[in-house]
């Protein structure tokens, strides 16, 4: 015969975000490990062989973190200034740095001290970077030049000065080792030859320019500044493909993801943004302090955010491997043969299969509903774990014992302590819109029912009160917002097309047609 | 070939039985009253035999002959009692008593005499009965007037379960309202013991059943607030004593000893079978959610099974594990019909409401019920006056791949809470699954819906009393990439703030029309633009529809003024009106025709016409007297050739409707009668032998047999060559252990080997053998043995010249078999058979 239907708990999507693959993907990060640095961290650079270290340039160091270190694995502290713009070389075997006083350094990744040193710029300089054949460094400085340095003589090749502001941004390709993309404070970004000896291609964007960065296949270019993301066409001739305005402060950073070239991009407003292919924001990463660096290991194994309060922030990718072993652990239990003797057994071909008949397991709940007893099931489903992280299982029992007839039965005759529990819950989830129906009805009955006896507990009162207070401010807000649609609804009449209103006279039925529909 | 009229299809109260009784030895059948007969099932496959009609007015009740126990009394309110062989299902006698019979009990005591139900002609508006005795005179006509009445009683309930029989027929018991009387035969007196109205906590104590012990002297009383009392030394009027019983929170509909009386069975509204142990005071079993409310218990007579009747036509074979064995389900009877009828694209089968939250499905080709589908997906509490889920919308769209529906609770109430479900169809499990639930699809009650009829696109459009029509269309939601695809909202159209009403797709789903009040408007659902509002004052447009096939231009809408008008999509003018009050007006989806049912001066008449004539094709006056809201055309399996003018509308769909009362009546034709009445017969036939290995062996050897033979009678002059035999080849290659009785076989055998001479002498032996071993066998032959006897007589007439001499010594049956052999040396016979084969 029919079995007992169990209490559907109803799906009520959430308003708000919508989960998808991406954000599934970048969700599966593990709390950042926190990293205090001396000073605010304007660079982060990740070594492209494995392990991968980091160099993270900070005050007057800069630090090289191993993959899974706390502590640096080594320093270079040999800085009379800030450091600026700590880079790996393509081989990672060296490293350049800017400084305050306009030196630039060029480092051993084993070596304490610099091997090099490039003078010539006068004033400080926060870019450096080496060419993609890796003989070359190039720099971009506050004295508004860009200069190009020989590796092994420190003699400098070319300077170019056709900023008119501070050189901020700077990022070579990787596919010729003659071009580099600059971006500065007068709001442009130039694209060097150094064969030509000249910019090739100049951008306007509009706000000075705090990050450059190049896509693998070098045919988009990332600029940011001020609140704008904008993207470029090199193939076009430098056309903009789009402009985001995601971030509510500067975007001081911004990085692309090794799988699948995601766009990251971190800003002063404390929050680094994940764009999906179509410029959407798919997910965001919340940080303490405002951003000003921040870089993604190969294969997305590590996010390092540098931010203005020395923190350095490194999240490690969660893998599957950890999961299973923590789940496997717990589950552990008698092994499934001790239990089912014989289930290796084929039946042959003419055994007649006596199926086992399907027990259905039900929920506690839903055991005492089906034997009637409404107050234990509603006490079962106002326990402390399914109250706090199942709610909708409550109210689903709540609403079930609504149909029944019986929420007042099983509302009545409950104590001090079992009631607060009921207050307590109204008043979480009372203004959530997809609970507040059923929960009103609650506190309409719990009102009704024990309206004689309230004043006997104190504690019941306050709560009562609160419920009061919250209840009266979430009706002021409806109010607002009701007055909110009152004037929208007029300032969208308004603005109905004039054409629209000579068609009025003619046919007035055709025209509300057309507004319904707008 | 023309209309016969209206053929009552299922009355809902089909299997609703009084006194359904499941008697037999080897408890094989369920005999259950419906209507004006009675219906034996068999409980081992649940499938129908076969019906007891005679009655012509309904059967209240039915009784086993305690004499014999292959024979069944039923009575009726046409004032006879009919004694039935109910396996084979003939009418062996007709009792006529004369007033109209309201229930049957008889009693092992008592041969030769039952007790009746008889309202009492005195004042027949008080509902007054009395119990009567009638002596069944022995003879042996057909029709026998029975006149020895007594009466018994007049304390009688109306309800036939409040009176039964005590031990080996000692006494009876019945009990009205608060009064048990229990009667003893041989002390001619009457004992009566009364309850009080109420007691302290208000409790009804009115008996709703009574059982008695069968062993003891005990008997068991059902009460309206659910007790069971037991009551003994009932002999005493003054020493008697009881105990009770609680379980019920209702009315205990039922009572039923087993015939050990080792328990006790009892069942009510709650749909749950207890079983309480007698004398174990309260340790009892319970069977729940059996379907609807409980009517009536029975036991078989060997305790093995229990067979319980529910409200919602339904039987449940229970073993006396308490386990369901079997369910016997006819046309879901509902409290009410909310959807609309429809029919499912894919199996043709009826759809409409069925137990309480759920669709059934019922296969109206073969009258028998598919299954239900549960819409609402919550447990079902049995409880009088609880606010309920309930379907109230539901429609398919043209392949049937999905389904919509809308549950809604809370009619009465002011918290109206109501769901739009979408069910698409699973090719797998054959059965529609859950696709999307949308919870407040308007912020009011959803009055109708409709799918487009294009093939491509499905669009579902629902309208709301709040003033508003929403499209809904199924689109995969781009940016959480998932494969399943949902339906949403496409579009939320109002007009002037008025309330829509009916909506309606052209046949080509090119143009939507949705009413809104008096005013019809009509929408490009592609552009959603308002195309053209038609309106025809005065008076709210109550239904419309678009005209199909060739008549795809017009627009039919009726109004609540009485008015049936009808437009011309293309000149957007009205084309032609009518002053006509239509309570439904229903298109056929595979012609023109479009039916109307109109309710005047209390009854129901039916026009059916073109929209592109004014002019009906067919009128049917004073239909019935009842209002008719739902109608659906169901399209016939193959087509009827049907010339006649007023019934071509018939030809490829067929018309149900639904009545009031709940009476589902279709249209039939002349034809369509003949062939049910043939295939009923078929049916029979088919069903009153067992299908056995052996009866497989043996039936396929007669038929074939039969077919050998009846050429072979006047085809006498070509012998049967024993190696040819089919008996004796497979005789001889079927293995020894699974043939017959060698005795049995061996007159075939030896039949099968004798070679038939070219000689006229020896046939007649032969033939003789063979039609005697299967008039013992089997009635179907002695049928066609009759029909040839028939004609053969025609045929003797002309052949009476040459009639020759006779042996005297013949008897007449093998008089006839001569003849019939003799008359085979005709030529033109010969002739005749020769060119068939």
């Amino acid at each position: 015969m029919a079995s007992f239907k169990p209490t559907k708990v109803p799906f009520l999507p959430k308003l708000g975000e919508k989960v998808t693959e991406e954000t599934l993907y970048w969700k599966n990060y593990k709390s950042p490990v926190q990293i205090k640095e001396f000073g605010a961290i304007t660079k982060i650079d990740f070594s492209p062989l494995p392990p991968h270290n980091y160099a993270v340039t900070a005050s007057t160091r800069i630090h090289i973190y191993g993959p899974h270190s706390q502590e640096p694995i080594r320093s270079f502290t040999r800085f009379r200034d800030t450091a600026y713009g700590g880079r790996f070389r393509g081989d990672g075997k060296l490293l350049v740095a800017g400084s305050e006083e306009g030196l630039i350094r060029l480092f051993d990744i084993s070596g304490r001290v610099a091997l090099r040193q490039f003078k010539g710029h006068t004033k400080a300089v926060h870019m450096t970077s080496f060419l993609s054949d890796g003989f070359r460094v190039v720099s971009g400085s506050d004295d508004l030049s860009c200069r190009v340095w020989d590796v092994p003589s420190a003699v400098e090749l070319s300077s170019l000065t056709e900023h008119t502001d501070y050189i901020r941004a700077l990022a070579p390709s990787k596919l010729n080792p003659d071009l580099f993309v600059t971006g500065s404070y007068d709001h442009t970004v130039k694209v060097f030859d150094m064969r030509s000896g000249s910019s090739v291609m100049t951008m306007q964007h509009g706000h000075p320019v705090e990050c450059v960065l190049l896509y693998p296949s070098e045919a988009l270019l990332v600029s940011t500044g001020g609140r704008y993301v904008k993207v470029w066409d090199l193939l076009k001739g430098g056309q903009e493909l789009v402009s985001l305005k995601n971030h509510h402060k500067t975007v001081t950073c911004a990085c692309l993801s090794s799988v699948g070239n995601k766009l990251l991009t971190g800003s002063l407003d404390r929050h680094v943004k994940v764009y999906n292919s179509s410029y959407k924001v798919v997910h965001n990463f919340d940080c303490d302090a405002s951003i000003l660096s921040m870089a993604i290991a190969p294969d997305d194994e590590a996010l390092a955010v540098g931010m203005t309060n020395g923190v350095l922030s490194v999240r490690h990718r969660r893998h599957k491997k950890d999961k299973e072993t923590l789940t496997s652990r717990r589950r552990r239990g008698p092994s499934y043969q001790v239990f089912v003797k014989g289930k290796n057994f084929v039946p042959r071909q003419d055994d007649f299969l006596v199926s086992k008949p399907v027990k259905q397991y039900l929920r506690k709940y839903d055991k005492q509903l089906k034997s009637f007893e409404v107050s234990k099931a509603l006490d079962t489903a106002l326990q402390t774990w399914t109250r706090t992280s199942k709610p909708d299982v409550t109210v689903a029992v709540i609403i079930e014992l609504k149909r029944r007839g019986t929420l007042k039965n099983a509302l009545a005759g409950r104590n001090e302590e079992s009631l607060t529990k009921i207050l307590n819950f109204l008043l979480k989830h009372i203004f959530d819109p997809r609970f507040s129906r059923p929960l009103l009805m609650v506190g309409d009955i719990v009102l009704d029912l024990y309206q004689q006896v309230f004043h006997q507990s104190p504690v019941v009162e306050r709560l009562l009160q609160r419920l009061m207070e919250v209840l009266g401010r979430e009706a002021e807000l409806q109010q607002e917002l009701l007055q909110v649609l009152g004037i929208l609804d007029t300032l969208f009449t308004s603005l109905t097309p004039r054409k629209e209103v000579a068609a009025l006279a003619a046919s007035p039925v055709a025209q509300e047609s057309q507004l319904q529909a707008a | 070939m023309k209309i016969t009229g209206l053929s009552h299809l299922f009355k809902w109260e089909n299997l609703h039985n009084w006194w359904l009784t499941k008697y037999f030895f080897p408890p094989l059948f369920v005999l259950c009253t419906s209507g004006d007969s009675v219906k034996v099932y068999s409980t081992r496959t649940e499938e129908w035999l076969h019906s007891l009609q005679g009655h012509t007015n309904q059967v209240t009740g039915i009784a086993l002959n305690r004499a014999n126990h292959l024979q069944v009394y039923s009575c009726s309110a046409d004032g006879t009692v009919k004694l039935w062989d109910f396996i084979d299902g003939i009418l062996i006698k007709t009792f006529i008593i004369g007033y109209p019979l309201f229930a049957i009990y008889v009693s092992e005591k008592h041969d030769g005499i039952v007790f009746l139900h008889i309202a009492m002609d005195t004042d027949s508006k008080n509902e007054c009965f009395q119990l009567v005795a009638v002596h069944l005179p022995k003879s042996a006509e057909q029709e026998v007037e029975a006149k020895e009445l007594s009466a018994v009683s007049s304390r009688i309930s109306p309800n036939p379960s409040c009176t039964a029989f005590g031990r080996e027929g000692q006494y009876i018991a019945f009990a009205r309202h608060l009064q048990l009387n229990v009667y003893f035969f041989r002390k001619q007196k009457t004992y009566s013991f009364s309850l009080k109205a109420t007691d302290k906590k208000g409790a009804k104590n009115a008996f709703t059943c009574i059982a008695c012990h069968p062993a003891d002297d005990c008997i068991a009383t059902g009460h309206e607030d659910g007790k069971i009392r037991l009551w003994r030394n009932f002999i005493h009027t003054k020493e008697y004593t009881y105990s009770t019983q609680h379980w019920h929170h209702n009315a205990v509909n039922t009572l039923c000893f087993t015939p050990e009386g080792t328990n006790l069975l009892s069942g009510g509204i709650e749909s749950v079978l207890v079983q309480w142990q007698y004398g174990a005071g309260n340790r009892k079993e319970f069977l729940p959610r059996l379907g609807g409310s409980i009517l009536h218990v029975s036991t078989s007579s060997d305790g093995q099974l229990f067979c319980t009747s529910h409200s919602d036509n339904k039987i449940t074979v229970i073993e006396s594990s308490f386990k369901v064995c079997g369910v016997i389900q006819g046309l879901v009877k509902g409290d009410a019909v909310l959807t609309d009828l429809m029919i499912d694209p894919r199996s043709k089968a009826l759809v409409l409401n069925g137990k309480p939250g759920h669709l059934q499905f019922y296969s109206l080709m073969r009258d028998k019920h598919l299954y239900n589908l549960d819409i609402v997906q919550q447990e079902y509490i049995y409880e009088a006056g609880l606010d309920q889920f309930e379907v109230v919308k539901a429609a398919f769209d043209i392949n049937g791949y999905w389904l919509a529906t809308v549950e809604e609770r809370g009619q009465k109430s002011s918290d109206l809470e109501f769901v739009l479900k979408l069910w698409a169809y699973d090719e797998r499990t054959q059965s529609f699954v859950l696709n999307t639930t949308i919870t407040a699809a308007h912020t009011d009650r959803i009055i109708s819906m409709c799918f487009s009829s294009s093939e491509e696109t499905t669009m579902l459009v629902t309208t709301a009393e709040d003033g508003q029509f929403k499209a809904w269309c199924q689109g995969a939601d781009a940016d959480t990439q998932q494969d399943q695809s949902f339906w949403s909202c496409e579009f939320v159209g109002s007009y002037h703030n008025l309330k829509p009403t009916n909506c309606s797709f052209s046949a080509d789903s090119s143009l939507l029309a949705v009413n809104f009040q008096e005013v019809i408007t009509i929408w490009s659902p592609d552009t959603w633009e308002l195309l053209t509002t038609l309106c025809q004052p005065p008076g709210v447009v109550r239904d419309l529809c678009f005209g199909r096939l060739s008549c795809s231009k017009y627009l039919i809408a009726t109004t609540t003024r009485n008015l049936l008008c009808c437009w011309n999509l293309l000149t957007c003018a009205l084309e032609w009106s009518t002053s006509v009050e239509v309570s439904k007006l229903q298109p056929d989806p595979l012609s023109e025709n479009v039916a109307a049912f109109s309710y005047q001066s209390k009854h129901t008449d039916l026009f059916v016409f073109k929209p592109s004539e004014p002019r009906p094709l067919f009128t049917h006056k004073n239909m019935c007297s009842e209002k008719i809201h739902r109608a659906v055309f169901v399209p016939r399996e193959e087509p009827l050739n049907n010339c006649d003018e007023s019934s071509q509308w018939l030809n490829r769909s067929q018309l149900y409707f639904l009545t009031q009362n709940m009476d589902l009546l279709t249209f039939s034709t002349a034809t369509e009668e003949d062939r049910m009445l043939s295939s009923s017969k078929r049916l029979v036939i088919d069903d009153s032998v067992a299908v056995t290995p052996f009866y497989l062996l043996l039936g396929k050897h007669r038929q074939q047999q039969q077919k050998l033979n009846t050429p072979s009678h006047p085809a006498a002059d070509k012998p049967q060559q024993p190696q040819g035999s089919v008996t004796i080849t497979e005789l001889l290659h079927t293995p020894a252990h699974v043939l017959p009785a060698a005795s049995v076989l061996c007159s075939m055998l030896v039949s099968s080997l004798l070679i038939s001479n070219t000689g006229v002498r020896k046939d007649p032996l032969r033939e003789m053998e063979s039609s005697e071993q299967e008039m013992n066998s089997e009635k179907e032959e002695e049928h066609s043995e009759e029909e040839m006897e028939a004609c053969d007589s025609q045929q003797e007439l002309r052949a009476q010249g040459s009639v020759d001499e006779v042996t005297p010594k013949l008897s007449k049956a093998q008089e006839r078999e001569l003849k019939r052999i003799r008359k085979t040396d005709f030529s033109w016979m010969t002739g005749l058979i020769d060119s068939k084969p």
